[in-house]
This record gives structure tokens, C-alpha cells and sequence, in this order.
């Protein structure tokens, strides 16, 4: 972690590519986290997981009709996300509102780096071959194709590789 | 109502609910929605291996590792119990394109194709590519980018992050060529 100190600013609520760490040092520590909050957790992601498999979006076809420019669908449901998030966080922004629990809410600023253009690319690449984004990657698993287990698994050896060949690549 | 519950839902009713669970996260817990960490925590857990990047503090970040624990159970349930069936309808285009690589209509039954995604297919040339070189390029691409469609594209783009617009493009570029270039390739080599 030492090497990345340059990176980003704790100060001033910036953040790079690498969140764990930084998270580590803006965040209070907290004494694991409460029973609701694990609660709220568990069914955002049931309902994240519901709308992957209700939207196709971990469809293989749906992935391919999206870069044959075939069909508005994904296209229509990223924009409309993006539109949404983008509301809601520009309400929480000017309101200062808290989180449920008191807290104030931290955002943070993302720094360029080459990994956006070549790992996105080589990330982009991959999304196609398998129909996959990593959330998807699980609700393939769950919607009961045991084949994306294997995706799944060389996802998390293809991180694991990149932390062992980190510092040989440009950032 | 069930009958709209258990058919495929359009793109105005999944986009803003995806929407929504970034609000929804900050909310519960000052979380910022994105979805390959967690491929790293899990590598921090099970092989750190002595490696900087995965030797953090993992166990502040299990909010990650049990909203994709919600995100196996939610496609259990919509695929058990909001589902009626209906085939995949991709456009002609698409259509037309997989049927060249032998998929075949009653392939469309299912979310993924089986001549791709059976298990059958696992340990052919097919699941070489479409699962382990696809899987390990998702897995390497989203961490070295910093994040993926959910932490750059959504969150990032939603929060006005340039960078986040940049990998958003990049993956759409990465997509494009697949598409058009390699996996076209891919099955003329298979045939032979």
C-alpha cells in the first residue's frame, strides 16, 4: 500500500482505484457491522439479483444483441441506472443527507489511471466472451448454470494475477 | 400482476431499480456500489499469498461479499419462482448472426446457450474461451481498470467521474471487438 500514498489524498475524500485502502483510512473504524445493516445488505443484493435475471441482463444473447447494436434494451437500462443514481446522489449531495444510522455520507474522486483504458479494454473483451459483468457473473451461477462457476473461478484468478503483476503495470 | 412478475421486464422497470440501489447502499451504510471488489476480498481471504494487494483489512468490507451472497439467492428466486419460460427474443440481426455459430431456436429457451454454456461444454475449446480466458480477462480488466460496469459505469458515471467515463468506453470497445472480430473467428475456427 506504502507505494500508492501518492496516489490519493485521504484528506480531501479522493480515492483511486484501489477503494479497500483507501476506505481503511476516510472511513471510522467500526466494530463489524449491525444486524439490520447485514440485513439491508443481503436484500439489496436479492433485488440486484432479481432485476439481473428479470432484464436478461445475464444473457449471453442480450450481451451480443448489445454490441451488434441490435436492440435499444441494454442500452435503455444503463442509461436509465445511470440517470437514476445520478438523481439520487445529486439529492443526497445538496440535502447532506445522512445515512440511515447518522453518519455523513462520503463520496469520492476517482484519479485516471491507464488501468481504466487497458484493463477496461481487456475487461470489455472478456464481458462479451463470457456475457458477463462480475455481478452477472454470480447470477448466472444462482440462475443454475454451473458452467459460469468456472467463469467465476478464472475471475478471481485473473485478480489474484493482477495483484501479484501490479507493480510491473503501468497505472 | 403474476403474469407481468413471471415474464421478462423491459428496460424502464430494471434500469431505475439498478438506479436506486446506489442511493440505497450510500444510505444503509456510506457503501459505494460496485461489484469486482468483491473478487479481491475473496482473493484476501482465501490466497493473499504475502501479495500488498491483497494484505488490507478484508472483514470491513463483508458488506460486499453478502450483497453478492443476495445477488446468488436473487437469481435463485426470479429463476425458481418469477419465471415462465419465455425464450431470449433478440433482435433479427442477432439472430440471424448466432444461428451461423449453430445455436439453434429451442437454444433460446434458456438465459445462456447450452451449445456454449452446457457443462458438456466445459472442458472443450468452447468453455477454454468462453469461460476461463473470458472469466480470467473479466477478473484481471475490471481490478487493473478499478472497478466494473456496476462501480465505474453506474456509480462512477452517476457521481460525473471522468475517469469513470473513459473505462465505461473502453469496456463498450473491448465488447465491440469481441463481437465483431473475435467471436465470429472463433467459430469459424471451431467448425474446422
Amino acid at each position: 500500500m506504502e507505494n500508492l500514498q501518492n496516489k490519493y489524498s485521504v484528506d480531501e475524500n479522493v480515492v483511486t482505484w484501489d477503494h479497500a485502502a483507501v476506505a481503511e483510512k476516510t472511513l471510522k473504524p467500526t466494530n463489524g457491522e449491525s444486524t439490520g445493516k447485514v440485513a439491508g445488505y443481503l436484500l439489496a443484493g436479492i433485488l440486484f439479483g432479481i432485476i439481473l435475471v428479470k432484464g436478461e441482463i445475464i444473457s449471453w444473447y442480450r450481451i451480443q444483441e448489445m454490441f451488434l447494436l441490435d436492440s435499444f434494451h441494454m442500452y435503455g437500462i444503463i442509461g436509465s441506472a445511470v440517470f437514476v443514481a445520478a438523481i439520487g446522489i445529486q439529492i443526497i449531495k445538496s440535502t447532506k443527507t445522512k445515512t440511515f444510522d447518522g453518519q455523513p455520507i462520503i463520496f469520492y474522486k476517482k484519479i485516471f489511471s491507464w488501468g481504466q483504458i487497458i484493463g477496461g479494454t481487456m475487461f470489455g473483451l472478456g464481458w462479451a466472451l463470457t456475457g458477463a459483468c462480475p455481478g452477472p457473473l454470480y447470477a448466472q451461477f444462482g440462475s443454475g448454470f454451473m458452467a459460469a462457476g468456472v467463469s467465476l473461478f478464472f475471475a478471481i484468478a485473473g485478480t489474484w494475477f493482477y495483484g501479484l503483476l501490479r507493480d510491473k503495470l503501468p497505472h | 400482476m403474476v403474469e407481468f412478475i413471471k415474464s421478462p421486464w423491459p428496460w424502464y422497470v430494471v434500469g431505475p431499480i439498478m438506479g436506486l440501489t446506489v442511493p440505497l447502499l450510500l444510505l444503509i451504510g456510506n457503501k459505494h456500489f460496485g461489484i469486482s471488489s468483491s473478487l479481491r476480498h475473496v482473493c484476501a481471504i482465501v490466497l493473499p499469498a504475502n501479495l500488498k494487494f491483497f494484505n488490507y483489512n478484508w472483514r470491513r468490507e463483508v458488506w460486499n461479499l453478502i450483497f453478492v451472497l443476495g445477488v446468488i439467492l436473487g437469481a435463485v428466486i426470479a429463476t425458481q419462482f418469477m419465471n415462465n419460460g419465455q425464450p431470449v427474443a433478440v433482435g433479427a440481426t442477432t439472430h440471424a448472426q448466432l444461428a451461423g455459430y449453430g445455436i439453434t431456436d429451442n437454444e433460446y429457451a434458456q438465459l445462456l446457450p447450452a451449445s456454449i454454456f452446457g457443462i458438456s461444454q466445459i472442458f472443450t475449446w468452447k468453455g477454454v474461451f468462453f469461460l476461463m480466458i473470458g472469466g480470467f480477462m473479466v477478473g484481471f480488466g475490471t481490478r487493473y481498470a478499478g472497478g466494473c460496469t456496476t462501480g465505474h459505469s453506474i456509480t462512477g458515471m452517476a457521481n460525473l467521474q471522468l475517469p469513470s467515463f473513459i473505462a465505461t468506453l473502453c469496456f463498450m470497445a473491448g465488447g465491440f471487438i469481441t463481437t465483431v472480430v473475435v467471436i465470429p473467428y472463433l467459430f469459424e475456427w471451431f467448425g474446422k
